[in-house]
This record gives structure tokens, C-alpha cells and sequence, in this order.
């Protein structure tokens, strides 16, 4: 047995040589992007299933659609993709789209119409969760050989079930399930008639600016640029995605240069980056909206005065200015900014006196007890105490209940709260997604079950309402379906049991010499493309 | 077995080596059999009557009816519970995991990726342990009541007490943040990624394999913060032990004895007194190792290494079961195996075990 010496001088070795000079300064090379952000809700890869957003970011990137956004005028709105350009027959009901020539998949293979027409029927076909997107045109799996059809290698057309705007159905196809396949690769990996469902949640076959180089789960996702990218190829030839839980570390490692773009990180790790030489931060709108909502079944919330009084008794500002600064911006509307049709009246303030009287005169100068529910996270948990006391002096008193998300969740649906508060994430980059759920209601009974309809979940039916959204879905011209969005909102403003409250705001920390980045804001996922370093 | 030899003696010709090995390993097979059943059996119905629904995570909140029943069915959630259990350990024993709801991939695969990064990190951080927490401990029961054994308790109270997150923290900003000594989090930097083909998983040892001595050090700058801390956190508690256990050898009189017949201090404390501990010490060194190879769920966080420990607590969270139970059969058996590592290394150390 050697003596107790030998023994430290061989442990002290180790951490010597572990500590000493090993470590080169790191800086990313200047045609590679290294990202951090959390990635572990990545379960495929295949854009007829994929519906979360690191898989979003991902599939963007990989795949064209028909029609999509410009990442430098997302305002603009969707423009050509594969598709150069489209017809509407008179009916409306069906569209036209002529493929952009000479475009190939990143495997050589030419894009074509049939490319198209498999992408699409696939994605009804095989009826994964996104699948609604198309589905709600009446494409089914039964129909999908007569209403998807390519009629000739550059021809694709589509037909509807009824007239839709124009711009619902083309807003829908910018999303991930609108993105075009390689058919016949896809087709080579087929196995039990899945369509390459399996295959195409681990392997990818588009025609973007990016392929897939390699995923590993919850560890990181890398994208290789496409040589046959129409567009040119992109001057970041390597994009990393590192999946980073933590802020701190994401902070770190955006200090020290061993990554470009931090994307979660927290309030204060934003405060502390800010200023410092050669970090910048970015804010830019996305499309989650924060909002309480009033059940109807409770016949003081039911009274519009009080409703009125509510709204008056909520302390935007300050919420807005103090803890929840830079995460979220006052926002009254049901359409986040930047989605067409959206305003940007915020005509509620903070005015104790105003909802006094409102109480008085709806017969509750003495103001009344009700409980709020919310789930159990900070930012919401926030807010409700902000609420219960702001309610609080107009002699209102609220109880919270506090659960878990599907606790909530399962209250909110059966309709058996007073008062919700809570988020709503579009789903699809249309008016349509947040008008059909906040201002439609189709059938107000409780046999109808319209679970994923806010306005049913809080028994409000306004036929008028109701009928204006079901016309500006049908509204073929662009700008006069916005111009209805606009109105609605307004009306919906004042007569809604809904008090929407904040859009958020997604904060980064990146590099400053990375350019470019856009997230894509409240209606699309990020693009890589145009970043340059 | 030996009482029931005696009273009946007729039958007991002795037993040759060979058997009594042979006994033993059915004995040992037997008890590992056992003990991951049971294993299997507990996590299978804790997992079942965890209030998240499994089939909501895989298809979302807003799936339609339609979709969720699909995937309901599609998951074998429709059969009586007993008879998914029988399945599940059918497709056990075929070394069938099922597929993880979360990563979508086999969980045999996730388990092949995020163990050997586990594995890699906690041998370091064991190796560290044993090598600073021993001598440490030995020191301080040697020099017991002296500054030396006051500052070696010290070491290791902090070592109990100090929450890994903040520590883990502190070092990455002092070493990494600040002084630019080591490597950030993760397992290498950016460039040296999927460098060198993957032999065991663990990038130290797949490097060697590939003579790239690069990656090598560049996975050594990696792994030395985090390693450190969780050999700190193995020091502490190797070296309490080590130090208790040579205590109660120092105060036994064969140790008085041994002086008194005028051997060296040194002989008497590594010869006589840490010899008589080996046994002892190689349990706790066990333990501890086992310990480590759970994964450190919070040093994972941080250091983003992917590991098994952060890959259970996520799987758990989002009731992604077959993940779960996949990762804890796993870790049962590196326990039970150690176990029996440590019984074989008594045999090694202790003629008597024998």
C-alpha cells in the first residue's frame, strides 16, 4: 500500500492537468449559427404532425410551402413560395396555384405539382393533431382525390367544401402542415402503409434553405445548409440549436462567445446582458395573448355594467411597467399584433372611480364576492393578486383558486368557474384561429360541448357577433376581410365578458454581430436564412 | 444451508467447488430477478395512477376527439391494468422498452444515449472522490482533534450543505464565466461534435479509442467542473466515513499492540488499520457510485449534460411512463450489479468472506 502522499500527488495531477491550459477562448466560426434554447418538446420532425414550436422553428427552415411569409416584411403578409402564382374561380372555392419552375428538393429531385398534391393529401390522410388546419375546409381522406389534385406536373388545385377567404386558406397553408414534401423519397420510406410518417420523424425531405444534419433528443438539432436552395444559399452553412434548460447557463455561454442567440433567457438575466459590449437584446411581439374572462352562468358577471366595471378595475400600466416589464405590452384585442385585421385600441385603463359608479348603477355599490381560477405559474399568479386587489377597491372580493393546467383546465371546460384567467396562443397564422374561438359560438347549450371554444367555455352567445366572424371567413378581398376583423374587435371590446389584457413579448440576447434573426413575430416560426455574422 | 447439511449428514457427501458456485449464482440470479420485478411492479403502478394523462401530452390539448382516441388505443390504454403490466414485462424481457412518448424514439435507444454521459461523470467524479476522500479521511482520523481533522470536517460539512445548484452555478461562472480555465456546459464545444464515432458513448474513452487527442482534451475541459463538484459531493461523504471507520481500528488494541511491538506509524496506520477497513470502505465507495450513476438531475440542468437523471424527471413529468420505468429498471440493475461487484471484491480483500 502506497503511502497517503502518493495518493495526493496523483488526485492533485489529475485536477492540475485538468485545469491548466486546456481550454481554448471560444468564438462560433463566422458561417456557423450556435443557438441555445429548449428543444426537449421536439417529438418529430414530419410537418404532418409536428405542432410544437421548437419543431416549428425547425421544420420552417427545412421545408417551403405553396405561399409563405416574407422574414423581412412579415406585414406584408403571406406571399409566393413553390406556388408563383394563383387563381380563385368565381365561386370561391377553388384555387388555382402555379408551381414556381425549376426549384429541386434538396435530394435533386424537381419539385412539382404531385409533390404538392402528396404533401397535402398526406397530411389529411393521416389525421395527426395539426391536421384541423386543413380539415377545416372539407378535405377529407375520402374526398382528398377530387378536392387535392394535381392536374399537370406545374398545376395544383384545390377545392373547398364552401366559400372561404382567400386569405383563411392560404394563411392556413403557411403553416407547418402546409410544408411540402419530397414524394418520392418520402414514398421510398414508406413501410405499412404510414405514409413515411415513421421515416420523416427522424429524416427530413423539403426544399428549403436548411437539412436536417442530425437531432439528438433534448441535447441539440443541427441544419445543414441546402445547395439546391432556390433562394440561394444561405450564409450561415450551420445552424446549431443547443437545448439549454437554464437561463444562467444560456447567459453564460452567450458571454463567453460559445453561442450567438440565447432564447430563454429570464428578466434579470435580460437586465444583466443589457449594455454590455458586444451582446445585444431583442424584443419582438409573439402571439400569445393574456386575458380574464367572465362566465356567463353567474348572473352578477352576466350584468353588463359589471362587466364594464371589470374591465375598468384592472391595472394595466402597472402590471405592464412593473412585473411583468419587457415579457408582456398592453394589448386589448383578441388578434396579437401583426396578425391582419389586428387594431391597436386599448381603450380600458385603471379607473377606480369610473367602475364605482358602474357597480352602483348596475345595484352593487357594496360590490360582491367571486373567485377567479388560474393555473399555478408565476406571471399568472401575479397578475391575479394584482386583480384581486385593484377588484378590492371597488369592495369587490375574490377568491383565487390556484391548480395545476389541467386542473384549470377541466374547471374552465365544464364552464363551472366564475371568473378565468389565462393565456391563448393562435394556432394557425389567420384572423379565423382567435376570431372562431373568442367571438364565435356556434351553440351555446351545454349539450354541444364546444370545449375549445372560449366564448362557449364562458357561455357568452352574441348572434351578432357570431355572424360577423362567420362573414369575414367567407370575405374573399384581403383588405375588406380586415377592415370586418376591425370592427368586430371594437365591438367585441365593449360587449365581451372577455377583459384581454397583454401580448407577449419574446425577448433575446444575441451577439451583436448577428443580423437578421427574425423570430418570426406573433404568425410565423424563426428563419435562419437571412441571418448573416 | 450448511445448518441443514449438518443434520442430515447421510446425504451431504460435500459439496464440490463447482456446485456451491453454481448454487450461489442461482442464488444471485434469483434475487436480481426478484428484485427488479418488484421494481418494475411498484414504478408500473405509481406510473398508472399519476394524475397526467399520458395520451394528452402525445397528441396535445387541442387535438379533436377522433386523434386523442386513436393514440389512446394506439398506447394499449384501453386493456385492463393487469394485463398491460403483463405485456409490458413481456416486452421487458425481450429488452423492448416500448417507444418514448416524449422523444419518440425506443427508450432502448434514449437509455444506450444518456447513459454513458451519466456513467462518464459519475466514474470521474467517484475516482475524485475516492482519491481526495480517502487519504482526507484517513488524515483526519490520524491527526483526530487537530486543526487538520477541524478543517477536513469543515470540507465535508460544506460538501453536505451546500445546495449542487448554487455551487455548480458559482463554479461555472468563476472558472468558466471568469477565468476562461475550463470548458462550458455541455459535453463538448460546438466544433468537435460527432468527431469521433461513438464506440462506448462516453466521448473520453471513444476519443482514446479514435486516438484524437483533441476531442480528448476538449471533453476534458468539459467534464472536470462537473465532475469535481460531484466528487466533492462523494468526498464528503467518503471521507466522514473513512474517517469513523479508522478511528474504530485506531482504538482497538491490536493497534496498541502492534505499536507497542515498535512497528512503524506508518505500517500500523496503512497496513493494520486501513487494511482492516477496506471492506468497509468498498460498500460506502459502492453506494456512492450508485448514487451518482442516477444522474444528478440538478448538475445536468446546469451544466446541460445529458444525462439519465435529467432524462427520468423530465419523462416523469410529461407521464411519459414507458421512459420512466425504462430508465428505472436500468438504474435497479446497476445498483443490484454493483452490489454484487462490491460482494466479489470482499471476497478479494477478506479471505473470510470466502
Amino acid at each position: 500500500m502506497k503511502p497517503i502522499r502518493h495518493m495526493l500527488f496523483g488526485a492533485a495531477v489529475a485536477v492540475v492537468t485538468g485545469l491548466t491550459g486546456l481550454t481554448a477562448i471560444a468564438a462560433t466560426p463566422p458561417n456557423m449559427l450556435v443557438i441555445a434554447n429548449r428543444i426537449d418538446d421536439i417529438t418529430t420532425l414530419d410537418p404532418a404532425q409536428s405542432f410544437e414550436f421548437a419543431g416549428g422553428d425547425v421544420s420552417h427552415n427545412i421545408y417551403n410551402k405553396l405561399v409563405n411569409f416574407d422574414p423581412a416584411n412579415l406585414d406584408a403578409g403571406y406571399g409566393p413560395d413553390l406556388a408563383e402564382s394563383w387563381t380563385v374561380s368565381k365561386d370561391g372555392r377553388t384555387i388555382t396555384f402555379k408551381m414556381r419552375p425549376g426549384v429541386k428538393f434538396a435530394s435533386g429531385n424537381p419539385v412539382t405539382a404531385k409533390d404538392a398534391e402528396y404533401s397535402l393529401r398526406r397530411a389529411v390522410i393521416l389525421k395527426k393533431t395539426p391536421s384541423f388546419i386543413l380539415t377545416q375546409f372539407g378535405f377529407t381522406p375520402e374526398n382528398v382525390k377530387d378536392t387535392i389534385v394535381a392536374t399537370d406536373d406545374m398545376t395544383l388545385r384545390i377545392t373547398t367544401d364552401k366559400r372561404y377567404a382567400t386569405s383563411f386558406v392560404l394563411n392556413s397553408m403557411t403553416a407547418t402542415i402546409g410544408g411540402i414534401v419530397d414524394s418520392k423519397v418520402v414514398k421510398a420510406h414508406a413501410v405499412n402503409g404510414d405514409m413515411g410518417n415513421e421515416w420523416l420523424r427522424t429524416h427530413t425531405a423539403g426544399s428549403g434553405p436548411y437539412v436536417l444534419g442530425s437531432w439528438k433528443p433534448n441535447e441539440s438539432i443541427t441544419l445543414v445548409a441546402n445547395p439546391n436552395y432556390y433562394g440561394g444559399a444561405p450564409a450561415m452553412k450551420k445552424v446549431v440549436v443547443r437545448h439549454i434548460q437554464e437561463s444562467s447557463t444560456q447567459r453564460l455561454l452567450l458571454e463567453r462567445g460559445d453561442i450567438d442567440v440565447a432564447r430563454n433567457l429570464n428578466p434579470e438575466d435580460i437586465a444583466g446582458i443589457r449594455g454590455k459590449p458586444g451582446l445585444a437584446v431583442d424584443s419582438e411581439l409573439r402571439g400569445r395573448i393574456m386575458y380574464i374572462a367572465f362566465n356567463q352562468k353567474n348572473k352578477i358577471l352576466a350584468n353588463p355594467k359589471v362587466q364594464e366595471a371589470l374591465k375598468y378595475l384592472i391595472d394595466y400600466k402597472g402590471m405592464q411597467d412593473s412585473f411583468l416589464k419587457g415579457q408582456y405590452v398592453i394589448h386589448q384585442s383578441f388578434l396579437p399584433a401583426t396578425f391582419l385585421g389586428a387594431i391597436s385600441d386599448n381603450p380600458y385603463s385603471l379607473n377606480i372611480e369610473k367602475a364605482k359608479k358602474l357597480l352602483a348603477e348596475a345595484g352593487y355599490a357594496k360590490g360582491f364576492s367571486v373567485g377567479i381560477i388560474v393555473r399555478e405559474a408565476q406571471e399568472r399568479l401575479e397578475m391575479a393578486q394584482s386583480i384581486q386587489n385593484t377588484f378590492a377597491k371597488a369592495g369587490i372580493t375574490v377568491k383565487l383558486t390556484v391548480g395545476t393546467g389541467k386542473q384549470i383546465l377541466g374547471i374552465y371546460r365544464a364552464r363551472k368557474h366564475d371568473i378565468y384567467l389565462g393565456a391563448w396562443g393562435p394556432d394557425y397564422p389567420d384572423p379565423n384561429t382567435n376570431a372562431s374561438t373568442f367571438a364565435w359560438n356556434g351553440d351555446n347549450s351545454d349539450a354541444a360541448g364546444l370545449t375549445g371554444v372560449l366564448a362557449w367555455r364562458n357561455s357568452w352567445d352574441n348572434p351578432k357577433i357570431t355572424k360577423e366572424t362567420e362573414a369575414a371567413m367567407i370575405e374573399g378581398d384581403r383588405a375588406k376581410r380586415a377592415k370586418m376583423y376591425e370592427a368586430t374587435q371594437r365591438e367585441f371590446q365593449k360587449v365581451a365578458p372577455f377583459a384581454i389584457m397583454f401580448q407577449k413579448i419574446e425577448q433575446t440576447g444575441r451577439s451583436d454581430k448577428v443580423k437578421h434573426l427574425s423570430l418570426g413575430g406573433a404568425i410565423t416560426a424563426v428563419s435562419y436564412w437571412p441571418v448573416t455574422k | 444451508m450448511a445448518g441443514i447439511a449438518e443434520i442430515r449428514p447421510k446425504e451431504g457427501r460435500r459439496k464440490s467447488p463447482f456446485r456451491a458456485a453454481l448454487e450461489k449464482a442461482a442464488k444471485t440470479i434469483v434475487t436480481v430477478v426478484v428484485t427488479m420485478l418488484g421494481l418494475l411492479f411498484i414504478t408500473f403502478f405509481i406510473g398508472r395512477v399519476m394524475p397526467v394523462d399520458p395520451v394528452l401530452s402525445i397528441v396535445g390539448e387541442r387535438a379533436s376527439k377522433e386523434v386523442y382516441e386513436a393514440a389512446y388505443k394506439a398506447l394499449g390504454l384501453d386493456q385492463p391494468l393487469i394485463v398491460q403490466f403483463f405485456l409490458y414485462i413481456r416486452d421487458v424481457v425481450q429488452g423492448n422498452f416500448g417507444i418514448s412518448l416524449r422523444t419518440g424514439f425506443p427508450v432502448a435507444d434514449d437509455i444506450r444515449r444518456v447513459f454513458p454521459a451519466t456513467m462518464e461523470l459519475a466514474t470521474l467524479g467517484t475516482i475524485f472522490g475516492v482519491l481526495l476522500g480517502v487519504p482526507l479521511g484517513v488524515l483526519a482520523a490520524v491527526k483526530r482533534g487537530t486543526w487538520i481533522d477541524q478543517i477536513a470536517r469543515v470540507i465535508a460539512l460544506i460538501g453536505y450543505s451546500m445546495p449542487v445548484f448554487w455551487l455548480g452555478l458559482i463554479g461555472l461562472l468563476l472558472f468558466y464565466g471568469i477565468l476562461g480555465w475550463v470548458g462550458g456546459p455541455g459535453r463538448l464545444d460546438i466544433f468537435f461534435q460527432d468527431e469521433v464515432p461513438q464506440v462506448t458513448g462516453m466521448i473520453l474513452i471513444d476519443s482514446l479509442l479514435d486516438g484524437n487527442l483533441e476531442v480528448f482534451r476538449n471533453a476534458l475541459t468539459h467534464i472536470i467542473l462537473p465532475a469535481s463538484l460531484l466528487g466533492y459531493y462523494s468526498l464528503a461523504y467518503i471521507s466522514r466515513m473513512t474517517r469513523s471507520f479508522m478511528l474504530e481500528q485506531l482504538n482497538s488494541e491490536y493497534i496498541i499492540t502492534a505499536r507497542v511491538k515498535g512497528l512503524s506509524e506508518r505500517a500500523v496506520i496503512w497496513q493494520h488499520a486501513f487494511g482492516n477497513i477496506k471492506v468497509q470502505l468498498i460498500t460506502v465507495i459502492a453506494l456512492s457510485y450508485a448514487g451518482l450513476l442516477e444522474g444528478s438531475v440538478l448538475t445536468e440542468i446546469i451544466f446541460a449534460w445529458p444525462g439519465i437523471g435529467s432524462y427520468i424527471t423530465t419523462s416523469l413529468l410529461s407521464a411519459d411512463m414507458n421512459a420512466v420505468m425504462g430508465g428505472t429498471v436500468v438504474v435497479g440493475l446497476v445498483f443490484v450489479l454493483l452490489n454484487i461487484l462490491a460482494e466479489l471484491l470482499y471476497q478479494f480483500f477478506d479471505p473470510r468472506a470466502k
